[in-house]
């Protein structure tokens, strides 16, 4: 187990891995003896229905109408790249993703930053940043949505408090696309935050402090060393938080439906895609979008890992 | 540690046992053996008692039918969510999945030919057929019948009356006597200023509103209701599409649908009915009972109002039928249990408790529904079941409704050409051309 570990510990260097030694291959094939079983149970488990999703794409096929099923290639990809109702989707989720990760990104770092530099109380402090997280979404949706409808909220009657009356008291957040928008957002940054700000966390204590002295020695400003010491040092914990998120936020549905179920403009895509499968009954239409949205992610994932060159098995170590 | 394990097998045999035992216990009780009363699972939507049996809802049926049988069934009731959309999925779901436990369902009748179509409905006994669809109103038969063949129960059967104020109908000069029409009641609303709760809101109910109306223009949304998707024929774009688009827009330009009409179900017309503003009111039976404002003796109903002058209307027809599931373990069991839960008698004693109304001609009779439905109110509601019309039996209805009422709304928009637009935009969405 030992000898497993330490070569694990990225002891191979280039050369080695050219040539070898029968060593290497036996531990190699350990490697695959152990790994395989929960490699193959993967395939199985998430191979077999994207590609069975993937199959189902290609018909007209409704639940309740096996009779009908007909093989009709990529329409449904066509129809769906062509309807406004998919491009609506698409723009009301990207507006999601992108208000989100850059609100997340901006406090999770403050918080991250803080709960570094805090020395008591670190372990409560890291307990009550993750509450939020915690919560069911669904939860964290209904709670929300109470806070901010007429009825129940308290949102309006703050807002009028503290704008002197500016504010009406009966404003309807759920009434439009960009209130309702700017409800579902909050709460997505309320729920995820603490999320982003704990991998940031990871990223910051690897950071050398002896670094960051060294460049306050030399006379840099806080803006410098956070810019040129701090953030090249965890780009890797930092585009791996940004990555999860991004794939995550694109996924997302528990809000908007809680809050909205769709209406004033806020379907996103796994809201249509839930639309098309669950209550229409349409398995092809629905399984096209379904493989679309993968297809979205994967590009996503592709661009951070490609471009931004994220290493996901050397994460913080840049 | 050693000495531990012998007790800590013991423990672990023991335990399979009680597992295999109680699993055993729960096959020999589900599969009905000689032993004991059959299981029926009955998934009822909800009503007055819910799962409560001591209020005179389904719940109540189930107990009194289970101690009817003699031993050979039990039916226990499981509640269905509130909405009918949401009862669809949830029946759909467990039907598509071969649930065992499908014995016998409450299903909305819009949903009854989707479900039939698709093969989820034990077939029917052939002697029973006479039994269910004796005594009852042709709407009612009809709603239950896919392809020439009933498919499932009629149980209660409901159907929209005209409601108004004696006081407002008498200032505005509208003699209630004698059918009147949309346009008659527009009219009266507005040289009373008094207001016409109707349903609008984006949901099932109004294409009810929207099906009665082409109905009654002599019109069908759908022609061919047993066609497959890629040969279905709309009537939308016709006269009566157009006849109903003009009243709709009317309604809402005129103002007399009131300030909410747009986001108005069911519960929000009857309270603007309710209300000092509230003159008329489409709305089915149960607004009798739940009529709670003080000037309750001033409420009357008359037979739903016309689309066309002279052209007997078509109410919209509702309720519940019973249907057996598929993969039922005991169809022919969940087939009498149906007959016990629809006989006259619990029709009557269930129309009276929940205010549903009965699929039975002879339940009208009864003095207990009499009691529950007084003025003349009871007959009326038997006379507008005879001609009341269902909303298209076909397979796609759901797709259908949730077009119609995002074309339709909101129904200050609707104009002459929505008909047309929305006619295509379901053949669309049908052949798989455009997203819902």
């Amino acid at each position: 187990m030992t000898a497993v570990a330490e070569t694990n510990k990225g002891k191979l260097t280039a050369e080695e891995k050219a040539h070898l030694s029968d060593r290497a291959k036996g531990e190699r094939n350990l490697g695959w003896r152990l790994a395989g079983p929960a490699f193959v149970i993967m395939l199985l488990v998430t191979l077999y229905p994207i590609c069975y999703a993937v199959y189902l794409s290609l018909f007209n096929y409704r639940l309740t109408d096996p009779a009908g099923r007909k093989l009709v290639w990529l329409q449904n990809y066509i129809t769906a790249l062509s309807d406004p109702l998919f491009w609506q989707a698409f723009t009301t989720t990207l507006i999601i993703v992108v208000v989100t990760l850059v609100f997340e990104l901006v406090i999770g770092m403050a918080i991250a930053m803080v709960m570094n530099r805090v020395v008591w109380p670190r372990k409560t402090l890291r307990t009550i940043v993750l509450i939020p997280y915690a919560i069911v979404t669904v939860v964290s949706g209904f709670s929300w949505l109470y806070a901010a409808q007429i009825s129940t909220g308290f949102f309006n009657r703050w807002l009028h408090f503290f704008t002197f009356g500016g504010f009406s008291e009966n404003y309807n957040w759920f009434g439009g696309r960009w209130s309702s928008l700017t409800i579902i957002c909050l709460s997505e940054i309320w729920k995820t935050t603490p999320f982003m700000s704990l991998l940031l966390l990871a990223g910051l204590a690897q950071v050398d402090s002896a670094q960051e002295e060294a460049a306050k020695v030399d006379g840099a400003t806080w803006w410098q060393r956070f810019t040129k010491v701090i953030l090249p040092n965890m780009k890797a914990a930092l585009m791996v938080a940004l990555l999860f998120r991004t794939l995550d936020a694109v996924r997302i549905y528990d809000n908007p439906y809680v809050m909205t179920g769709g209406a004033n403009k806020t379907e996103t895509l796994s809201m249509l895609v839930g639309t098309e499968t669950v209550s229409r009954v349409e398995i092809g239409m629905g399984s096209a979008l379904a493989v679309i949205l993968f297809v979205i992610v994967l590009i996503i994932a592709f661009i951070f890992v490609k471009l931004f060159k994220v290493d996901l098995t050397t994460s913080g170590r840049s | 540690m050693k000495r531990l394990r012998p007790p800590r097998r013991g423990i672990a045999i023991s335990a399979v046992m009680v597992m295999a035992a109680t699993g055993l216990a729960a096959c020999g009780s589900s599969s009905g053996s000689s032993s004991g009363p059959a299981h029926l699972t009955w998934y009822i939507n909800p009503d007055v008692g819910n799962a409560d049996p001591s209020k005179g809802g389904q719940a109540t049926l189930a107990k009194e039918c289970s101690d009817a049988s003699g031993g050979k069934y039990k039916i226990k009731v499981q509640l269905l969510p509130n909405s009918a959309s949401d009862q669809r999925i949830q029946l759909l779901r467990r039907l598509a999945g071969g649930d065992k436990t499908m014995d016998l369902m409450s299903v909305d009748p819009a949903f009854v030919s989707e479900f039939a179509a698709a093969g989820y409905f034990a077939p029917m006994p052939q002697n029973m057929v006479k039994e269910f669809t004796a005594d009852r109103v042709q709407s009612s038969i009809d709603a239950s019948t896919y392809d020439g063949k009933l498919m499932s129960v009629p149980f209660w059967s409901n159907t929209q009356l005209l409601w108004y104020k004696k006081s407002v109908a008498q200032k505005a000069g509208l003699d209630m006597s004698k059918p009147v029409t949309w346009d008659q009641l527009i009219a009266a609303a507005q040289k009373t200023k008094m207001q016409i709760g109707v349903q609008a809101a984006l949901y099932e109910g109004y294409s009810v509103w929207i099906n009665a109306l082409i109905a009654g223009a002599g019109g069908e949304i759908v022609k061919n209701p047993n066609a497959t998707y890629d040969k279905i024929q709309l009537g939308l774009d016709s006269a009566a599409g157009r006849d109903a688009a003009r009243i709709i827009k009317k309604v809402a330009s005129t103002g007399v649908g009131g300030p909410a009409m747009g986001s108005s179900e069911e519960t929000q017309s009857l309270n603007l009915f309710m209300s000092p503003q509230g003159g008329f009111l489409v709305n089915w039976p149960y607004t009798y009972g739940a009529y709670t404002a003080k000037d309750k003796s001033d409420v009357a109903a008359t037979m739903y109002p016309e689309t066309v002058a002279g052209k007997a209307a078509r109410p919209p027809y509702g309720g519940i039928q019973l249907a057996v599931g598929k993969d039922s373990r005991h169809p022919a069991l969940a087939y009498q249990a149906a007959a016990c839960i629809t006989s006259v008698k619990h029709q009557a004693d269930y129309m009276a408790a929940s205010g549903n109304p009965a699929s039975s001609k002879a339940a009208y009779d009864t003095a207990e529904v009499k009691k529950a439905f007084p003025n003349g109110i009871a007959d009326l509601i038997r006379k507008s079941l005879d001609v009341a019309a269902a909303r298209p039996l076909t397979p796609y209805w759901g797709d259908i409704s949730t077009a119609l009422q995002q074309r339709f709304s909101p129904p200050n928009s609707v104009n002459q050409n929505t008909p047309k637009s929305t006619q295509s935009f379901i053949l669309r969405v049908l052949n798989g051309k455009a997203l819902l």
